[in-house]
């Protein structure tokens, strides 16, 4: 027969002591089983633009007419963008717009994804027993992955527009990059979990993700914000982390690009950026929190 | 001897859930919860069971009498209401082979995800990989998308990776009919094989005379109960004379 070879002490008296499946330590076994949360990202980045001819240029060809139609529609005909005829508008629209549709687009993406991944994965889940996290971790991993050529052509279209930015700017968009991450994991185990017991959770998500298009400066001035609702109101849209982290990216990529003529948010680095990576880091503990409460029952509801 | 499963009082009720939709949660509540949202049944109810360390065990009964519920509890998918689950040591199911395969991965991609869902590593596959293309009796389909597999070559391929891994405790549910019956043949040789080196097993089948040739001890489970005890014989013969 042709057996196995290499199963030198198998069998006989386990060592182990007794203990209850089913219970893991949450985002710890994450780390644990990473080489299958490689194979899983592999597997969906393999996987999603299967049979199709233009595959992951779709990556770049999709934020790129997202991003005409915005500039075309807000920069052009509702003058966001500042031209000679129209000096109030923004210098370099083009830039401000796109280094925050990239970052939205990441949140909206891995959130959306993460937020389906327990009821997709949900043959393998009701058969085997894994640390069921690694779901909507893989699909964020995903969708960071799917983040990068963006950056690229984001950097590109920045070097042209003489982008020289400072060591603190990087750092502000990678703390934004984090912010994001965590604030979207945390969700997506929130919502992935309630998911399976209420499929309305993923309707819910469609919609918080279009209100996170527009609760977000990504397509206008953020002194819009304050200017039409006040200061007290600024406070509460400052509160959301995801706003912070567009902040951060208008910072890092569009700020060194302009004769630093608009300002941005007061405090943006000494106070809102370690907030939101505090909400955040709460976000991904209550995610957690939820999931592990909720996961006992996956294999029955699914 | 060692315990290698140990349920004690386990019980498990399933809730049929007439709606899962917030709405009609939503006006159960506003309606004073009147009337019962969904309707219960209890799969398993205070079931005792201790198993050995290389023993093998068939779980036998009709169907919906809580075998493959009491696999599930075993592997740690499913927690119970009340009472207790412990094993000793890796589990591994050979529940419905290919639950983790994805039809559009070559077959060496999805040898290597289904062993690291399964719980092996990267280097335990790349050391048992050739042996698992082996017995599989793949050949050169191994890099053919697993989509276009006969579904007998899925299912050899699935079966060679579960039986590769190397566990403590082998849950099998419903998997031996794999194949063609050269095949099957390999399997049962296999999971004998296991048996002998001191592996648990825990099988559940219908095929009553394979199980009693792999199996020493028979559980015999009637609507979540534990009805009989002993040795597999008898309990196929009280099973038959239903």
């Amino acid at each position: 027969m042709t057996g196995v070879s290499d199963r030198a002490g198998s069998g006989g008296e386990s060592r182990a002591d007794l203990v209850v499946p089913g219970y893991g330590h949450g985002l710890r076994d994450v780390v644990r089983s990473r080489y299958l949360l490689k194979l899983l990202v592999q597997k969906e980045l393999r996987v999603r633009y299967r049979g199709s001819v233009l595959g992951l240029l779709w990556s770049y060809v999709k934020p790129g007419v997202q991003f005409v139609v915005f500039y075309v529609a807000l920069g052009v005909f509702l003058g966001l963008e500042q031209s000679e005829r129209n000096p109030a508008g923004l210098p370099n629209y083009a830039i401000y717009l796109f280094s925050g549709i990239v970052l939205i687009n990441y949140f909206n993406e891995a959130l959306g994804n993460a937020s389906r991944a327990i009821v997709s994965n949900g043959g393998l889940i009701k058969k085997i027993y894994l640390p069921r996290e690694l779901f909507p971790i893989a699909s964020t991993w995903v969708s960071a992955v799917h983040f990068v050529p963006q950056i690229i052509i984001l950097v590109v279209a920045c070097l042209f527009s003489g982008w020289s930015p400072t060591l603190l700017q990087l750092a502000a968009a990678c703390a934004g990059f984090i912010i994001v991450t965590m604030f979207a994991i945390g969700l997506g185990l929130l919502f992935g979990a309630v998911n399976v017991y209420f499929r309305d959770a993923e309707n819910l998500v469609d919609m918080l993700l279009m209100v996170a298009t527009w609760a977000s400066p990504v397509l206008y001035p953020w002194l819009l914000v304050r200017d039409k609702l006040g200061e007290s109101f600024f406070l509460i849209y400052q509160l959301n982390p995801i706003t912070v982290a567009v902040e951060t990216f208008h910072f890092a990529f569009w700020l060194p690009t302009t004769e630093r003529a608009e300002a941005i948010p007061p405090n943006l680095l000494s106070l809102w950026i370690p907030v939101a990576l505090v909400t955040s880091g709460l976000m991904l503990i209550i995610g957690q929190l939820v999931f592990r409460r909720l996961e006992g029952r996956f294999a029955q509801e699914l | 001897m060692t315990t290698a499963i140990e349920i004690r009082n386990v019980n498990k009720q399933f809730v049929l859930r007439h709606t899962r939709s917030m709405k009609e949660a939503f006006v159960w509540l506003m309606k004073g919860r009147k009337g019962d949202l969904s309707e219960r049944f209890h799969a398993l109810s205070d079931v005792s069971l201790t198993v050995e360390q290389g023993e093998s065990v068939a779980l036998l009964g009709f169907n919906g009498s809580g075998k493959s519920t009491l696999l599930k509890h075993m592997s740690g998918v499913m927690r119970p209401d009340s009472g207790s689950v412990r094993t000793r040591g890796r589990v591994a199911g050979l529940i419905e082979v290919g639950a983790g395969f994805h039809p559009d991965l070559s077959g060496r991609d999805n040898v290597y995800l289904n062993g690291a869902i399964l719980g092996m590593d990267r280097d335990e596959i790349e050391a048992k990989f050739d042996s698992i293309v082996e017995f599989s009796e793949i050949g050169q389909f191994i890099d053919t998308e697993v989509k276009f597999y006969s579904s007998g070559m899925y299912l050899r391929l699935a079966f060679a990776v579960a039986v590769h891994t190397d566990p403590e405790v082998f849950l099998i549910d419903e998997i031996l009919a794999v194949g063609d019956e050269p095949f099957q043949k390999k399997c049962i040789a296999r999971i004998r094989e296991l048996a002998a080196e001191g592996k648990t097993l825990v099988v559940v089948s219908h095929d009553l005379d394979m199980v009693a040739k792999i199996c020493e001890r028979g559980v015999l489970l009637d609507h979540g109960n534990v009805l009989m005890d002993g040795p597999v014989s008898d309990v196929i013969e009280r099973l038959r004379s239903n």
